[in-house]
């Protein structure tokens, strides 16, 4: 059982990655990494959440009707996040100013929503924080790696810290948007050839296998057509 | 004269310079996920657009008459609720009325509750201080802006079906590349319209 539990926490970090591996929240991935210390800000905000979200609907799973889990989910999140958003601006007006709208936009995370869709209203309360939790941890680790990897080479600094800023000029196009998207890029294929060494699949392309929304998305398939995307899923993906 | 600038500056920059996706990156997902052909592109950027415009039209009055000053806190719990029970009523008055409309946007329409680009610009209206006028045209101008970043990269995406890719970067990799060389261009447009 105790190890059992251990596999769920870690579950998260490593063998499914919510950035790398099941390439949700890509929004505040690619927005607030320009820096280490605003990508540990995001993570441990969107953490706190998911944590508390995971336990409030993993509790409640018993009680919301099936045909409105989605928007109940929502405004449990929704709660959580203002919650927080108060909380980072009365102690850390810095990280606040830094992650701007990204932080209300923790409530349409789609890590968050997944999870909650996925795990805990479908588990009991440990094993949905443990989730919880080792999916927030796998978010920040990923998100201050990316973080750091585009300060150190569009600032020379890691953490604020001076490295390499006064013997290589810094590339400023890494703190832009294209060096946000090329620094994922990256990251996705080492991570997709890591996990084909150790025969596990890669990461093709964004499809609907995460995606919250997916269930409403299947109901939509018998009015009529639905995008190809999401056929693909429908075919059977599980 | 004043305002007349202003709308024209606010289209320039949602469109151009200040990209919805490929600069403030809201609405990765649908860029990312239903970019693969042109028409289910254009579909998709059409529906976010309509809801984007309807949206702001509703959250801009309820936070400015309601919330402000003292409830200012319940912002993101309200704007979210809104946006979902409106993507409903939207639902549901094309598939009554408008079946046409409804078989051609229907299905985007649940995934756009959870897309960050609508709260987000719902959000950004009032940290901005748009007026009321003003806020309906951002709302437009991102929209017409996520519609040209999703067209310029689905044409993009489909060229990469028959390039000879890197084994190393099939797949989504190649994807965010494209992504980084379309982002890349739009930086070509910083500082038209101030």
């Amino acid at each position: 059982m105790k190890s059992k539990n251990l596999s769920i926490l870690t579950n998260g970090i490593i063998k499914e990655n919510p950035v790398l591996r099941l390439v949700l929240g890509t929004c505040p991935t690619l927005a607030v990494t320009t820096a280490a210390v605003n990508g540990i800000g995001m993570g441990v905000a969107a953490t706190i959440v998911l944590v508390c979200s995971n336990l409030a609907i993993s509790l409640l799973r018993n009680f919301i009707p099936d045909k409105v889990r989605i928007p109940a989910f929502i405004t449990i999140i929704a709660g959580f996040v203002s919650v927080v958003q108060m909380l980072v601006k009365a102690f850390a007006p810095s990280i606040d100013k830094s992650l701007g709208i990204f932080l209300p936009l923790i409530v349409v995370n789609c890590i968050i929503l997944a999870r909650a869709e996925m795990f805990a209203s479908k588990n009991a309360v440990l094993p949905s924080i443990l989730d919880g939790l080792g999916m927030g941890i796998g978010f920040t680790a990923t998100l201050t790696l990316m973080g750091a990897i585009r300060e150190l080479l569009g600032a020379g600094t890691i953490f604020g810290l001076t490295v390499t800023a006064e013997f290589i000029d810094p590339m400023i196009i890494f703190l832009l948007p294209p060096g946000g998207f090329f620094v994922f890029g990256i990251l996705v294929a080492l991570s997709n050839s890591l996990a084909k060494r150790q025969g596990k699949p890669v990461v093709e392309h964004l499809g609907c296998a995460n995606c919250p929304a997916r269930s409403a998305c299947k109901n939509a398939v018998a009015d009529g057509e639905i995008p190809q995307e999401c056929e693909k899923v429908g075919g059977g993906d599980e | 004269m004043n305002s007349t600038t202003s709308i024209v500056s606010i289209l320039l920059a949602g469109i151009l310079t200040n990209n919805m996706v490929l600069s403030k990156f809201l609405g990765i997902c649908p860029f990312l996920g239903v970019s693969k052909k042109v028409n289910t592109a254009l579909s998709m950027s059409i529906a976010v657009t309509l809801v984007m415009v309807i949206a702001t039209a509703v959250t801009w009055p309820i936070y400015t008459y309601l919330l402000y000053p003292n409830f200012t806190y319940l912002q993101t719990v309200v704007f979210i609720l809104v946006i979902a029970a409106i993507v409903q009523l939207i639902e549901v008055f094309l598939k009554k009325f408008i079946k046409p409309i409804y078989n051609a946007l229907g299905i985007y329409l649940p995934l756009i509750t959870t897309n960050c680009a609508v709260l987000g610009i719902t959000m950004l209206n009032i940290t901005d201080g748009l007026n009321f006028g003003l806020s309906l045209v951002n709302a437009l101008a991102a929209g017409l802006g996520f519609m040209l970043a999703m067209i310029l990269f689905a044409g993009v995406r489909s060229k990469l079906d028959t390039a000879d890719i890197p084994e190393f970067l099939k797949g989504l990799p190649i994807t965010l590349i494209a992504a980084a060389l379309v982002a890349l261009s739009f930086l070509g447009f910083a500082g038209i319209g101030g």
